[in-house]
Formats: C-alpha cells, structure tokens, sequence
C-alpha cells in the first residue's frame, strides 16, 4: 500500500522533532539551571551569614556596629574594632596601590618601549596570580621583621608621640593627629600598617591591569591629535586619557577596594590579632576576615553568631563596593559599543 | 626658555620618573617574594616531606597535606566544570542579551571577587551543620565540604572564561549546523564546545590554579587532620592549611615545612598560569 510506505517516514520524521523539542526543552532547563547556582551562591551566602547571624543581631541590634567590647568572658559583643581593622586597613591600601597602579599603568601604555610592554606586564599579572597566603608568609617572616627594625623607629622617633628618647620631634608637636597616628611602644612590626602595606603589594596588579586595559580602549587618534598640539606624554596621560577613561578606572580602583575588604591570610599574618582600638597605625588590630578565621573553629553560642554576623556586613559591605565596581567598569565598556 | 614651557617639561620628566619607579617597585616585591618563597622553600625541600604525614610534626612531613589538596581540589573542580561550562554556555548562547542573563553574567563578576571566607561560612551552614546534626556528630567537617567550598569559588572562574571562549566561536559555525538541521543542543555540546575547547580547558586550569592556594574557605569546612585522610567524608588537610597552621607555631622548624609547602604551591600555581598561557597562545595560531 502505497499510502502508508509513505506515511512511514513523516511519523518517524515527526517523532524526530518531537523528541528534539522534548531534548531541547530538558537541555534549556539544565543551563538555565546551572547558571542560577551563581545566583544561590550569592543569595545563599548572604542568607546562610544573615541566619547565622540572627542572634547577634537581634541580642545587641544597632548597638552591635558601633560597640567596641568584644568580651568572650561577659559574653558581649560589637563589631567596631574590626570593622575599624577592615577599613583603615585596606584604606591605607588603596592610599598606596592607586598611585602605583597608575604610574605602572602609564608606564605600560605611554613610557615604556614596544618590545618591554608584554613581559612587564605579564610579570606585574604573575603578581596577581600567586596566592594570599603567600603574601601573608612572606608579610610575616621577612616584611614585617624588616618593618619593625628599619622602617618603624625612623616614623615613631620622627612622626610619632611616642619616640624612644623621650623628646618629641616638630612634626609630631605641631601637626595634628600625625603624632598619635605614629606613636606606638609596642616592639613588633605587625601592624594595621603592616598590613596596609602588604594588602596595597597584593591589589596593585589588579588595579594596575584594569587600569591599563582601560587605558587601551582610548582612540589613538584622540591622543595623537593632543601629541600634535604640542603635549607632553604627562599631558596626554593625566588630561587625555585619564579623563576618557575615568569611570572605569575608578570601577578598577573599587574591585581593588572589593579584594582588600575581603582579604583575609594576607592580612591575618600582618595584624597582629588584638581587639583593641588604637588611634596608632603601628600598633596590632584586627579586622573582619582576621578574626573570623582566628575565632570561628573554637566559637560557640552568641560568639558564633557574632562571627556570622560579622561575616554577613563584610559580605554586604563587599557586594556594594564590587557593585559599584562592576558598574562603573560597564560605563566604559558602554562607550566602546560592546 | 620661556618658564611655562620650562615648568611643564620638569613635571613631564617628574612624571615619567615615577611611573618608571612605580614599575620597579612593582617588579621589585614580586622579585623579592618570589625570592624568599624559592630560598627558604628550596632550603626546606626534604624526600620526607612527600614521605611523612604532620603527625610526626617537626619531623614529619606534608604527605597526608599535598594528598588532602590533591583530593579536595579535585572534588572542587570536578563539581565546579559541569556546572560552570553548562552555565557559561547558557549565558552565550540561550541568555545574550536577555535581562536575566545580562543579570547573572553581572553578579556572577561579583562572585569572581566574592570574599572566599564568607563562602566557607557559607558551605559550613548548608553542609557541615546539616551533616553533624544528621550523622549525630560522628561526620562535622569533611574533604567534601572543602570541596564544595572550593568549587564555589572556581565556578564563576569557569563561567566567565566558557562565556567570554564561546562568544568568540565565529556565527557562521552556528549557521552552517543549524541549516542542516542540527538541533540546538546537539550543535551546543557538540560544535560549540569543541570549538571553544581549549579556551574552556584554560579557564580550568586557572580556576585550579585560584583555588589551590585557598585558604580561608577550608578552615571551617575540610578543618585539617593530622593523619591521611583518603576518604572525603572525614576531616582532611590540605596545603594551605598546614602552612597557615604552622606559620604560626613559634617552632623554627615548623617554620622550615611551612616554606616548604608555601614553595610547593607557588611552584603548582606558577606552572598552572604558564601552562593555561601555552594553550591560549596556541589556539590563537590554530585559528589563524
């Protein structure tokens, strides 16, 4: 029968696409799937640290951000101590990796000769690539010994208000804060400073790379039009292409804020580990990341949920700063067309 | 000389004077970094250090640290790459340009710099609380929840570098298979992911290399034992760990194992970025 030799092949073309569509469907739901896991990571991490924290919160409520007690013995707790660790910390960072970050950056992209370009830069990358804890040792067992013997008697006896000899130096008589931010009797080298220091070592490859990236994307026409007029490669640099790429450098500079937030063995190494609150750069601290690794394991009850609790603002303050980061970065990418 | 002219070419040679500096400075710490890890490291280079486990402590060795690196590594990534191409392939080829995807492409940049404790803590409440309170506390933290840490943190490496490889596979690839009827997800897995292979291999390789010198996410998670641990479900050591925990015994000799492992890392990941390196450069001639 003629009719059904041929129907044959359509019920088995049409069975096909019907199975392909079913395929297609499963194969869409299991992608879509997998990239929502990103999105429950972020959640999750949020709501795990929020839940952990929800005895904390709601025994100390606002007073938990702005007391200074951490007393395991009266079980009380606040956040200010490290919070304040955290933020000077990696302010100190960015105080020293942005102006670095900067000159590597227009080094690479204006200064340097064709041929040095790739292999400075790809060792400035190396940087990025080898692990905190690496920082940490190193910050630990060379840097801050090397602190503490030749850098530091020069800032307490020249800035500071607690110098050796007794006798106070101009500086710290006259200017003000410069004297206590200076003034330490404590002997080691690790310090919020210290850490400051190794924090900034760490986020400049970041930064520099975003910076010199984004230094890329301005049209050469737009600067050799400024070269022609007579412009220095400064002129260029700092009037030219730091103006045009200035959103994405600033989203740089906040993903290297993001890091140094969220650091956590580089700086545990380098910070000395003491709850106090010191007006001293050069005296130990700690900060969110530090004492949530040095406590955790051996926490229980309200401490532990103070840990959490802590580790949900450091989670939220990070997704802001890393927000803004990748916002600003966009601005730029906009520009470009992409 | 007229003393604008004069002005200006003093703060241009200043400027370029720094930057130059700041390059070296740079260079500078990475050299010396490296320096004191190779010195220190290779001085404390020992056949027992691959031989002993730490029990024996300052005469044992990292046996039973590389094994426990090793093992949660590998859970971390063998979780982290189905997941992750299937997740970057979903942004590239299902989600360009839609809301949602724009959305999860965005937050998952976020992730990328995430801070990698909160995700311990994070792996810490959805498995080893639930464990403990399962197995009445005989099981707390295990090799498989320093996995799962791990992996959460080379996931958004893996999405990014399979999105970021698959929008570079050229359309009319996608074209020539789709007018002969390839269905979507055969031309998906088959075409598109072979063609972005090695750019998805090097996104791998770069998420091991992050993840192998993680610390912070395993302290509460795989916790560390003293003693070898093959199976995942019981406590494990790992690398990191051990050197975190030995840098900051006052023991000098506990320090020479810590350089040790710290060399023992910065070598795996250096290789790691060299090899991941090797295969991009040369992709890039095969598609010439």
């Amino acid at each position: 029968m003629p009719v059904n030799q041929a129907a044959l092949p359509t019920d088995i073309l049409e069975q096909r696409s019907h199975r392909d569509a079913r395929h297609e469907r499963l194969f869409r739901w299991l992608l879509k799937g997998c990239a929502l896991i990103v999105l429950a990571a972020l959640l999750g991490a949020a709501g795990a640290t929020l839940w952990g924290g929800r005895e904390a919160f709601s025994t100390f409520g606002w007073h938990f951000l702005v007391s200074s007690a951490w007393d395991p013995g009266n079980d009380v707790y606040g956040a200010l101590v490290p919070v304040y660790g955290t933020i000077a910390t990696s302010f100190i960072a960015l105080l020293i990796a942005v102006p670095v970050s900067f000159g590597i950056a227009v080094y690479l992209s204006e200064v340097a000769p064709a041929w040095l370009r790739t292999p400075v830069a790809s060792a400035i990358e190396l940087l990025a690539g080898i692990p905190s804890i690496i920082y940490g040792m190193w910050g630990l067992f060379v840097f801050a010994p090397f602190f503490a013997n030749h850098i530091k008697p020069w800032l307490t006896s020249n800035l500071g208000n607690k110098p050796d000899d007794g006798k106070l130096s101009w500086v710290a008589e006259h200017v003000p804060f410069v004297g206590k931010l200076f003034g330490s009797d404590y002997p080691f080298g690790a310090s919020i400073l210290v850490a400051g220091i190794v924090l900034a070592i760490m986020i400049i490859p970041f930064i520099s790379s975003v910076m010199r990236e984004v230094f890329q994307t301005v049209p050469t026409r737009l600067k050799e039009s400024a070269y022609a007029l007579g412009s220095s490669t400064w002129e260029v640099s700092w009037d030219i292409v730091l103006p045009y790429t200035r959103s994405a450098v600033i989203g740089g500079v906040f993903l290297g804020l993001g890091r140094a937030l969220g650091e956590t063995m580089a700086v545990t190494f380098v910070l000395g580990n003491a709850m106090q609150l010191s007006a001293s750069l050069l005296d130990p601290g700690t900060s969110i990341a530090s004492t949530i690794a040095n406590q955790f394991s051996e926490a229980s009850g309200l401490q532990k949920s103070s840990l959490m609790a802590l580790a949900f603002l450091l989670f939220v303050v990070t997704f802001i700063v890393l927000l803004i980061a990748r916002l600003m970065l966009r601005q730029l990418a906009r520009k470009e067309g992409h | 000389m007229s003393s604008p002219y004069l002005r200006r070419r003093i703060t241009n040679a200043l400027a370029m004077v720094l930057s130059t500096l700041a390059t070296l400075v740079g260079l500078a710490f990475l050299a010396w970094i490296l320096w004191e890890t190779l010195r220190q490291g290779i001085s404390a280079l020992d056949l027992k250090l691959f031989t002993k486990i730490t029990a024996y402590g300052e005469d044992g060795g990292l046996a039973n640290a590389m094994v426990g690196s090793l093992i949660i590594n590998f859970i971390g990534i063998a979780i982290a790459t189905p997941i992750g191409v299937l997740a970057g392939t979903w942004l590239a080829e299902y989600a360009d340009r839609t809301k949602l995807g724009e959305s999860i492409r965005f937050l998952n940049d976020i992730l990328l710099s995430a801070p990698s404790i909160v995700m311990g803590l994070f792996v810490y409440t959805i498995i080893v609380l639930p464990t403990t309170v399962l197995t009445h506390g005989s099981t707390t933290f295990s090799g498989f929840a320093g996995g799962v840490a791990l992996a959460l943190i080379a996931l958004p490496v893996i999405v990014r570098t399979t999105d970021e490889m698959l929008r570079l596979v050229p359309s009319t690839l996608r074209e020539a298979a789709l007018s002969l009827g390839v269905p979507q997800w055969k031309l998906t897995l088959q075409i598109l992911i072979r063609a972005a292979r090695s750019g998805i291999i090097t996104g791998v390789l770069l998420a091991l290399a992050r993840i192998s010198g993680e610390t912070a996410p395993l302290l509460f998670t795989a916790f560390g034992n003293n003693y070898m641990a093959i199976n995942p479900i019981e406590k494990m050591s790992s690398l990191p760990q051990i050197i975190y925990q030995y840098a900051n015994d006052p023991g000098d000799s506990m320090h020479a194992l810590a350089w040790a492992g710290a060399f023992v890392i910065t070598m795996f990941v250096l290789l790691l970025s060299l090899a991941s390196r090797l295969i991009l450069s040369r992709t890039k001639v095969s598609h010439d």
